[in-house]
């Protein structure tokens, strides 16, 4: 992020240290979008993490969710998942793995002008459900994919 | 030349880019033992990537200890085409941080 503010500071004309503290407050892109969820990350079980990250409202399934996920992995530690979400105005989308001790993987905040489609690897810990949580129009959506796993992705 | 901490690769379709990149970093969780002195090893992995389309910030991703060694991930930008600049950045729950700007191919 450093050098992002170093750009930022060099290109803009603003001079002085109450321009360089404007600059370094309020622009930093970690204040344009919520910090690193920490509780979120921690929290254990699929109900904790859903109250940790979304304050406990309720999802409601739906087919407009396609998970892309091997039925079965044959190593816990890469596991490609890939998310993508019909729904019109797309705001996140979470991936939780049900039985890692911490199911959050990985959360994508979703800026205005994107497709609802996210693609990545998570490490699964055992034969878990891949969950993904879609946040769109300020209502949560889930679905559920079953991955079976063979060799666990958490310990050595 | 220190090594390369991310790769990205932005392919303009039509009416949207997407993006690949892969970061490279370890991604320990704090929970794995060592072989050989039997001891934890720290936990070190990214907590955030931000990606950005023509300086302002579309995608921000909140990761976990739960996302592979060396993620890999994949989005889709609505509205950028082809010369337009991209930049991803990561920053680890070390401090360490790492960006590229590419440009729409």
């Amino acid at each position: 992020m450093n050098q992002t503010r170093r750009t930022f500071l060099k290109g803009s004309m603003a001079t002085g240290a109450v321009a360089v503290a404007v600059g370094a407050g309020l622009l930093t892109p970690q204040t344009v979008l919520a910090a690193w969820p920490k509780a979120a990350f921690t929290a254990k079980g699929v109900d904790g993490t859903m109250s940790a990250l979304f304050g406990g409202a309720k999802a409601t399934d739906s087919k407009d969710i396609k998970i892309k996920a091997p039925d079965i992995a044959e190593n816990g530690a890469v596991v490609p998942v890939s998310v993508t979400a019909k729904q019109s105005g797309v705001e996140s989308i979470s991936i939780l793995a049900s039985s890692n001790p911490s199911p959050l993987t990985s959360s994508y905040n979703l800026g205005a002008n994107t497709e609802g489609y996210v693609s990545t690897r998570i490490k699964v810990r055992k034969t878990s459900k891949v969950i993904a949580v879609v946040k769109a129009n300020g209502k949560l959506y889930t679905a559920k994919k079953d991955v079976k796993v063979t060799i666990g992705g958490c310990g050595g | 030349m220190a090594k390369k901490k991310l790769k990205v690769r932005a392919s303009g379709k039509k009416g949207y880019a997407v993006i690949k990149a892969i970061l490279f970093h370890p991604m320990e969780t704090g929970l794995r033992k060592s072989k050989e002195t039997g001891e934890v090893i720290p936990a070190h992995y990214i907590q955030e990537v931000s990606v950005k389309h023509k300086d302002a910030e579309v995608i921000k991703v909140n990761m976990g200890i739960a996302v592979s060694k060396n993620p890999y991930l994949s989005v889709e930008i609505d509205g950028a085409v082809k010369g337009d600049p991209i930049s991803i950045s990561w920053l680890d729950n070390l401090g360490e941080q790492a960006s590229t700007d590419v440009t729409v191919s």
